[in-house]
């Protein structure tokens, strides 16, 4: 098996998932400069309520590709009103307000949604049943699923109707107004509150597809799995420039390619051993032995480093313009 | 309105007042062991809790950078104090000795932190310091292999508890005819190491680096067109809030006498600072009630919510622990809502909260 294209594979599904969800976290900034922060709470719920759903009508005799379809469409429709409530009563009234303040609230948000969903579904993790028959294709020595493939495609396909909706319709035009300067767009007639909503409503619906999708993939949904996947999808935003919409999906694949190359070599290179100076110090060398300094259970970290690197090379992110800091 | 206790007039009850809390503050373990040793923990971990929020006060409250990792630091602190008076190394360094140490370890952890973030804006920070204490959790948790310096996620047992030329803090003694439990021991010593805190956030806070600081948190630029050196000072802000940190952590190693990364997750930072917003950034009698009020309702409510749903429903409805954390999210944002401030506002930051931006958040014009 050819280790290097396996881990393109995986990192690219996982990417492509991560990609969807900065795109959540970038639109909202990118309108109203504010982070989010439950924004991987309202994935989580997605993926919640989409796995609730699909275990209930599972041993409905529904074709399976109809019960994960429904499961979806409740996820999607329960986020929108989730993103909804959310912009409405912790953010709206505190637009205007120093910037420490909505990101309080939103901190707060995170926890008040993550702790609901502690509530409803307690400690257990969701599985996701087995109804659809995986199949597994062989490329070129590397293994690619059917569900890696339909991931891969759904991502792409949801990434490209956004920015259809954003560069070709006037509620796009009206968004984009809305970023460059709110006053200006207000005074053109644009509802500025409205466009706002919407940007919620379709960030956490996106984000609600991509909280099935992740949880599919892993096989598993809990309450925790929101933040951890928003920090990352958060850090594939900034990685891309955050406020920047091809940024996100750029930022979102090439976190993935780095988590999953990392996780797939890390092991291999901080084995000491390989290093015959080093190795001649270190008794489990001898005979073949290993030493490894970092094996794949540090993957969770490649995200934070890439982050804190971008920030501090590149804070405008790869393909963002904004240059400066507004004090 | 004319104060009630009007202190200008009678400079003496400014006296009373601190022989009144003194007196109060003596007395307390002993009233709360009435009712169960389990209070004066309680009212132990709540004192960690003050010095946790008085030194991340320093950083979000006096210099304006919110922190979201700062429960790193505590956890450098605590490991410090693990691995230096414990059978882990089997090293028994004696606690005067460690706990300086553990404060400059967490201190250059701040500089490690604050260095590369020396150019960003509030809510990058926040991600950054969010995403620097994890990388530290998931290094305590994998730092058992190869070499085994943490211990896992199994944690580090067995820590020594502090003792002083032969007199433990860890034991029973009795001393006046008054039986001094081990947490009451420890209460004693938090309320002076909170008291010399607390003299020094104070000190610190109209002083020339506290002045600093304000100016930093409310303008950066013109800070440092006033001269004002603005990296010296916000790395100092994170030393500084991060050595207070790591001295809480090694109290709380010692007083635990068992910790492992459960104890520092991203939840306990949220916490630290849910009560300094709570109480009042920037205000440290503010800060303390916050932190006062976030250990003890909690507290209270695990003891009456229980009871409360076992008769109510007959069995339990809501984990206490998850009313706790909703109450912590509805505090935070309910105070953000209503009173930008917290509690007890401090007095500029109430005149820099109140004034409402003309422009909607950052757009210049």
């Amino acid at each position: 098996v050819d280790t290097f294209l396996q881990q393109v594979i995986n990192g690219l599904t996982a990417g492509s998932v991560y990609a969807v969800v900065a795109l959540g976290y970038t639109m909202v900034y990118g309108i109203i400069q504010l982070i989010n922060f439950a924004h991987g709470e309202v994935v989580m719920i997605g993926a919640m309520v989409a796995f609730t759903v699909i275990n209930a009508l599972a041993p409905s005799g529904l074709p399976p590709l109809a019960v994960v379809l429904i499961g979806a469409g409740c996820a999607v429709a329960v986020c929108m009103i989730v993103g909804y409530s959310m912009e409405r009563l912790a953010y709206r009234p505190l637009r205007g307000a120093p910037r420490l303040a909505p990101l309080i609230t939103a901190i707060g948000v995170s926890i008040i949604l993550q702790h609901i969903a502690l509530m409803i579904w307690s400690r257990n993790i969701l599985a996701f049943p087995q109804i659809i028959e995986s199949r597994t294709y062989f490329i070129a020595g590397a293994a690619i699923t059917t569900m890696q493939i339909a991931i891969l495609a759904i991502c792409v396909s949801l990434m490209a109707g956004l920015a259809l909706l954003v560069y070709r319709t006037p509620l796009g035009t009206a968004m984009r107004a809305t970023a460059q300067n709110p006053q200006v767009a207000g005074l053109m007639g644009i509802d500025i509150n409205r466009v706002i909503a919407a940007t919620f409503v379709i960030g956490a619906a996106l984000g609600a597809v991509a909280g099935v999708l992740f949880g599919t993939y892993y096989g598993l949904a809990q309450y925790t799995m929101g933040s951890i996947l928003g920090l990352k999808a958060f850090s594939a935003a900034v990685l891309g420039g955050i406020g920047n919409i091809p940024g996100a999906m750029l930022g979102g694949v090439l976190l993935g390619l780095v988590e999953a190359l990392g996780a797939g070599y890390i092991g291999d290179l901080t084995d000491l051993c390989q290093y015959g100076w080093l190795a001649r110090f270190i008794d489990d060398c001898e005979g073949g032995g290993n030493f490894i300094l970092a094996g794949s259970n540090y993957q969770d970290v490649f995200a934070f480093i890439v982050l804190i690197l971008v920030l501090v090379l590149r804070p405008q992110g790869l393909l963002g313009e904004r240059v400066g800091e507004r004090a | 309105m004319r104060p009630l206790f009007d202190t200008r007039r009678h400079p003496w009850l400014v006296w009373v007042g601190f022989a009144l809390i003194g007196a109060a503050l003596t007395l307390l373990p002993f009233a709360l062991a009435q009712v169960g040793t389990t209070w004066v923990r309680i009212a132990n971990y709540a004192m960690l809790y003050v010095l946790l929020a008085l030194g991340l006060n320093i950083v979000v409250g006096f210099a304006g950078l919110l922190d979201l990792g700062y429960i790193a630091f505590y956890a450098v602190g605590a490991y410090t104090y693990a691995l230096l008076a414990g059978p882990h190394f089997n090293l028994h360094l004696p606690f005067w000795v460690i706990l300086p140490i553990g404060a400059a370890i967490a201190a250059f952890f701040g500089i490690l932190l604050g260095a590369p973030t020396l150019k960003l804006r509030g809510d990058y920070l926040a991600i950054v310091t969010l995403g620097f204490g994890e990388i530290v959790r998931i290094f305590l948790n994998n730092l058992s292999r190869p070499v085994n310096i943490t211990n896992g996620p199994q944690g580090i047992a067995r820590i020594d508890p502090f003792s002083l030329d032969g007199f433990s803090f860890g034991t029973y003694d009795t001393f006046f005819g008054l039986e001094f439990s081990a947490p009451i021991k420890y209460y004693y010593l938090l309320v002076l190491v909170a008291l010399a805190i607390i003299v020094v956030n104070l000190r610190l806070q109209n002083s020339r680096i506290g002045r600093a600081w304000e100016a930093i948190r409310e303008d950066e630029v013109a800070a440092r067109s006033m001269g004002i050196n603005t990296r010296n000072m916000k790395l100092l802000a994170f030393a500084m809030g991060a050595s207070f940190g790591g001295v809480a952590g090694g109290m709380f190693s010692a007083i635990q006498s068992f910790i492992s990364p459960e104890s520092f997750v991203l939840v306990e930072s949220i916490m630290v600072v849910s009560m300094v917003v709570l109480g009042g950034m920037g205000n440290i009698w503010g800060v303390i009630l916050g932190a006062l009020l976030l250990s003890f309702v909690p507290e209270i409510l695990r003891w009456t919510v229980e009871p409360a749903q076992h008769a109510l429903f007959g069995r339990m409805l809501i984990e206490p622990e998850v009313i706790r954390m909703l109450l912590f999210g509805l505090a935070l944002v309910l105070v953000m809502l209503f009173r930008p401030a917290g509690l007890l506002p401090s007095a500029v930051r109430q005149r820099e909260l109140a004034e409402r931006s003309e422009t909607p958040a950052g757009h210049p014009i």
